[in-house]
């Protein structure tokens, strides 16, 4: 029960500190749309349905590694350390990761209206496209917390975090092309369910490492 | 004596592996000819890779519990030669590729999904070399470790599984032990497997050995 109050508090706490700021929001809402734009300008149109949607989660995946590697890269060292002081380390990373979650789950929607607009082109199957938005935002938040926590530590941010982040990436971007490939194309959705499952077994195992993990790591 | 038998069984293993492979009898198959024979190699060198990662981790979670500086060297130096072992498996993978499949590198999800396994690798080593102090790049190393392994399996052994792939076993394509991998080539094939895995182990003690007398 104390674990479930301090995540609530923390939470609350990232949430409240971003909303008075709404710095990391609107930064990040800047550069997926600027992004977006600067993709139209030289495409023009996109012919090729596969491409549409490749561009659409390259852009999806610089934007959450610029938005989720703020998280611990970005954070005072006393700070954190007073953090360390009031709750459990679990607790930390579990509330860090569900404000990435919440956080990029709102942009990734706002830029995939965007998107829409933009390219003017809505895929035939938008419910399950949206579905692996959602899960793309999902495990975009919780391997790359991890991993900028890791970064942080090691002292030399973003060029670590790119490094790093991109291998764990990789398989995770497969299975998402492939899932919204299949909305793209209209297929049942029947079809979809293997990379949906996959994804979730992905994701569930991502947070209970980062959860075991990351006791270790805070320690100095 | 009695404390080298397992190396004595290793080396032992892989002879017979590799006479046995490259002379006893093979089923004649169209495509594969004769170079149906590189299967002796080029799988066993993956268990030998797998069997090295997964020391690794076990020193990397031995690691964090005990602060033991031992255990930090012996997870690094079976990852150094887990690196060895799957450059080789790419390697004998190609030269099989280009007789087969007939380029050296065919954009299969395999050759890929490997490729992109031994980047996690690399960069675990990177990470390595931009810690100076010695005590937090062995925990912080030791937890990229653990955190990337489930990554590497589901790269490596889950994925292929749901894409098409030209690997025997794979998108349709029936696997080896389906019809062809008859009585003769298992023979020679397990044995390989058990071999290739011990010689691999015993390189990974040379290595420790050596690092660990150079740090005295």
């Amino acid at each position: 029960m104390q674990f479930v109050k301090e995540v609530r508090h923390l939470l609350y706490k990232e949430v409240m500190l971003e909303w008075r700021s709404k710095y990391a929001i609107n930064s990040i809402l800047l550069y997926v749309v600027s992004t977006i734009f600067v993709c139209f300008l030289s495409f023009k149109s996109i012919e090729q349905k596969i491409t549409w949607n490749a561009l659409f989660w390259i852009i999806m995946l610089f934007a959450s590694i610029n938005g989720v590697s703020k998280s611990f890269l970005q954070e005072s060292k006393g700070r954190q350390l007073y953090h360390y002081v009031l709750a459990s380390p679990g607790a930390i990373i579990l509330s860090k990761t569900i404000y990435n979650v919440l956080l990029m789950v709102g942009l990734t929607s706002i830029a995939l209206v965007v998107y829409i607009i933009i390219f003017d082109y809505i895929p035939p199957d938008l419910p399950m496209f949206y579905v692996s938005v959602i899960l793309g935002s999902l495990s975009f938040s919780t391997i790359f917390t991890m991993v900028s926590a890791i970064a942080a530590k090691a002292g030399n941010g973003g060029m670590l975090m790119a490094i790093l982040s991109f291998p764990l990436i990789i398989p995770v971007m497969i299975i998402l092309i492939k899932l919204s490939k299949n909305a793209i194309d209209g297929l049942d959705r029947s079809v979809s369910l293997d990379e949906i499952g996959m994804l979730i077994f992905i994701n569930v195992i991502t947070v209970c490492a980062s959860l075991l993990l990351f006791p270790y790591l805070w320690r100095d | 004596m009695y404390k080298s038998w397992w190396k004595i069984l290793g080396s032992a293993l892989v002879i017979y592996t590799t006479i046995g492979g490259l002379l006893l009898g093979v089923p004649r198959l169209a495509i594969l000819n004769e170079t149906i024979r590189n299967l002796y190699f080029h799988v066993p060198m993956w268990f030998g890779m797998i069997t090295l990662f997964s020391i690794s981790v076990f020193y990397s979670i031995k690691y964090l519990l005990g602060a033991d500086d031992e255990d930090d060297l012996k997870a690094v130096e079976s990852v150094n030669v887990g690196i060895v072992f799957s450059i080789l498996g790419l390697l004998t993978g190609a030269i099989w590729a280009k007789f087969t499949w007939g380029q050296f590198w065919s954009f299969d999800v395999k050759q890929n999904f490997t490729a992109i396994a031994i980047l996690l690798y690399f960069a675990y080593l990177v990470l390595r070399n931009s810690i100076d102090e010695q005590q937090k790049r062995a925990k912080i190393s030791a937890i990229y470790n653990i955190f990337a392994f489930p990554m590497m399996v589901v790269l490596i052994m889950v994925l292929p599984r749901l894409s098409d792939s030209l690997h025997p076993g794979n998108g349709g394509n029936p696997g080896f032990n389906s019809y062809d991998l008859d009585s003769r080539m298992r023979a020679v094939l397990y044995p390989a497997f058990i071999g290739w895995s011990i010689i691999g182990y015993w390189i990974y003690t040379i290595r420790f050995r050596i690092r660990s007398l150079e740090n005295k």
